[in-house]
């Protein structure tokens, strides 16, 4: 019979399939990071100690994987209003399962992009460090799966009301991903800004991922990025199970 | 296989307490097909939302397939199958592996999943589109697919919620073959919702007419009918005197319009043909006769004052306003 790790598995091959059936749907949604890789990345002044995109790539991964995982609910959303979520929820299915499943789909496309970034950038002069990346993402996915279940979560809130997941979801990617220093340094920025980058955990992400991709894995950003990471994943694993559960 | 007490559903909107279903009693015994007939806003989509776990009840009880809808949700949805008035099939997915997905919901194995559905796909004459994208497939055949789902691990209770809304009427009659065939093949319980009279007067062989949230007759078409109604039989004759003298010899209520008699009788077919020997023997032979049976439709306008075919909603349509589950 089911369990709840049968039942996330049906859920997560199900989410999986039209991916793996099309996969250039996961070139779509990294349309605009791979605009700010061609046209911001050149604008970076040289620096001593290599390419820019030494800088500058790793924060590109963590923005491909927020667009993406942030957007994710929006398929939700789609599926509220067609009637398959409501035919799912007929089905045995575990309530968690419908949302841990759909979360855990986030990590395919987060390694898909990651690899396919990386792969772009190395003859522009990127150094890949191979066992610092892979830690790195798999940080990166543990993020991306809170985030992912936090989308689904705000598409639960939503509804019908498809204009408040949008507003929603655009008025806070902007101001984390800026504030996370993805595009540019925050240490150049004044007191304020970096206050409030403090309280972004997204911050500590994007400083683990830069340093882990430079191949420096004992650095101390490493810790604070997986704590960060980690918080994110629990967190949004725990308010979307418990959305799946209300709605019900 | 159902079995409700006071079922009562009550919604919030912004000031008034809507009672969507209002102490709903409701017995349907193993192998029924039946039709809950109302119009939008009576309440039937409620009831069966409540009755699939979709949504709990504000009061009362339910047994579904053996099982309290509020306690043992997971062995209700088990046993049932749902066909909902959206599409069950996600847009982006194809048609079989969508099939074999809902298969492994219910915890059958690949291998079994997959013979399921390959099975559906070729009974509900779906093998050309099976491997499509959903999006792409017609009304008709999204519908189909629908139905596939809701039967891939063979339940033996099945809900439909207005399957036929939006289908044209090839199709419709094409659905309505394959649900009469299921119900003939494997006996399954059937519970469906409608607002088309002609389905329900069709398919069911006993129709449920809901109406502000409550069951206001619940019995075979016919016997509907010929309750509430009765039959019509329009007999017209030469002379208005004739007329005068057969209406004096007709042992049943009627009325004199001139030279037409309105008869209301109950199995007018099995009538006329006394009636006409009768006045010809008597000398007053009948010049033309009319017999008019009634519809679903003049039940309901019987029991409530409204026709169904107008529209009929009832003034708080549950449909149109936002509201708070209560």
């Amino acid at each position: 019979m089911t369990n709840l790790i049968t039942d996330t598995t049906t859920v997560f091959s199900r989410e999986l399939r039209p991916v793996l059936r099309n996969p250039f749907t996961v070139v779509f949604s990294m349309v605009q990071p791979l605009v700010f890789l061609a046209l911001f990345a050149p604008l970076l002044p040289k620096v001593a100690g290599g390419s820019p995109l030494q800088w500058f790539v790793p924060g590109i991964v963590v923005m491909s994987c927020l667009f993406g995982t942030s957007m994710t609910g929006s398929n939700l959303l789609y599926e509220m209003q067609t009637g398959s979520h409501e035919r799912m929820l007929v089905t045995p299915l575990r309530r968690p399962a419908l949302l841990v499943g759909r979360a855990l789909k986030e990590i395919v496309p987060v390694v898909a992009q990651a690899a396919l970034i990386v792969v772009v950038c190395i003859p522009f002069g990127f150094r890949l460090h191979l066992t610092g990346a892979v830690i790195g993402i798999v940080i990166l996915s543990a993020f991306c799966l809170g985030l992912g279940a936090l989308s689904y979560t705000l598409a639960l809130a939503s509804k019908d009301r498809e204009w408040l997941f949008w507003t929603v979801q655009q008025t806070l990617l902007f101001p984390l991903l800026l504030l996370a220093g993805m595009l540019l340094p925050i240490e150049n920025g004044p007191d304020w800004l970096q206050t409030l980058s403090k309280f972004n955990p997204l911050s500590y992400v994007v400083d683990a991922e830069r340093a882990l991709f430079n191949g420096d894995i004992w650095a101390a950003t490493t810790l604070t990025g997986t704590v960060a990471a980690v918080a994110v994943g629990a967190l949004g694993l725990l308010v979307g199970v418990r959305a799946m559960h209300r709605s019900d | 296989m159902i079995e409700t007490h006071e079922l009562t559903k009550h919604f919030k909107s912004k000031k008034a307490l809507v009672k969507a279903v209002d102490g709903i009693e409701l017995t349907v015994a193993a192998g029924e097909l039946v039709a809950l007939l109302g119009p939008n806003g009576a309440g039937k989509s409620t009831t069966l939302r409540m009755l699939t776990t979709l949504i709990p009840p504000t009061s009362g009880t339910a047994r579904v397939a053996g099982f309290d809808v509020v306690r043992h949700q997971r062995e209700v949805r088990q046993r049932i199958g749902y066909i909902g008035q959206g599409n069950g099939a996600g847009h982006s997915q194809r048609g079989r592996d969508e099939l074999v997905s809902q298969g492994r919901s219910y915890g059958m194995k690949v291998a079994d999943a997959r013979r399921r559905a390959a099975e559906l796909i070729d009974s509900l004459d779906l093998g050309e589109v099976a491997d499509r994208t959903v999006s792409t497939l017609s009304g008709g055949q999204r519908r189909r697919l629908d139905i596939a789902m809701g039967l891939i691990h063979a339940p033996e209770l099945l809900f439909l919620d207005e399957p036929s809304t939006g289908l044209d009427p090839q199709n419709r009659a094409n659905l309505q073959e394959h649900i009469i065939d299921l119900r003939r093949r494997r006996d399954t319980t059937i519970v469906l919702t409608t607002h088309y009279l002609d389905e329900a007067d069709s398919m069911a062989e006993r129709v449920i007419v809901v109406d502000h949230g409550r069951i206001i007759a619940d019995d075979t078409p016919e016997r509907l009918k010929a309750t509430h109604v009765g039959d019509k039989i329009i007999l017209g004759f030469e002379h208005e005197t004739d007329a005068a003298a057969a209406a004096s010899r007709i042992p049943h209520k009627l009325q004199r319009y001139g030279r037409e008699l309105r008869i209301s009788v109950v199995g007018a077919p099995q009538l006329v043909p006394g009636i006409l020997d009768d006045l010809r023997v008597a000398g007053l032979p009948a010049a033309s006769i009319e017999v008019t049976r009634p519809t679903l439709d003049d039940v309901f306008l019987t029991l409530t004052g409204r026709s169904l075919r107008e529209g009929g909603a009832a003034p708080e349509s549950a449909d149109d306003i936002e509201l708070v589950e209560v």
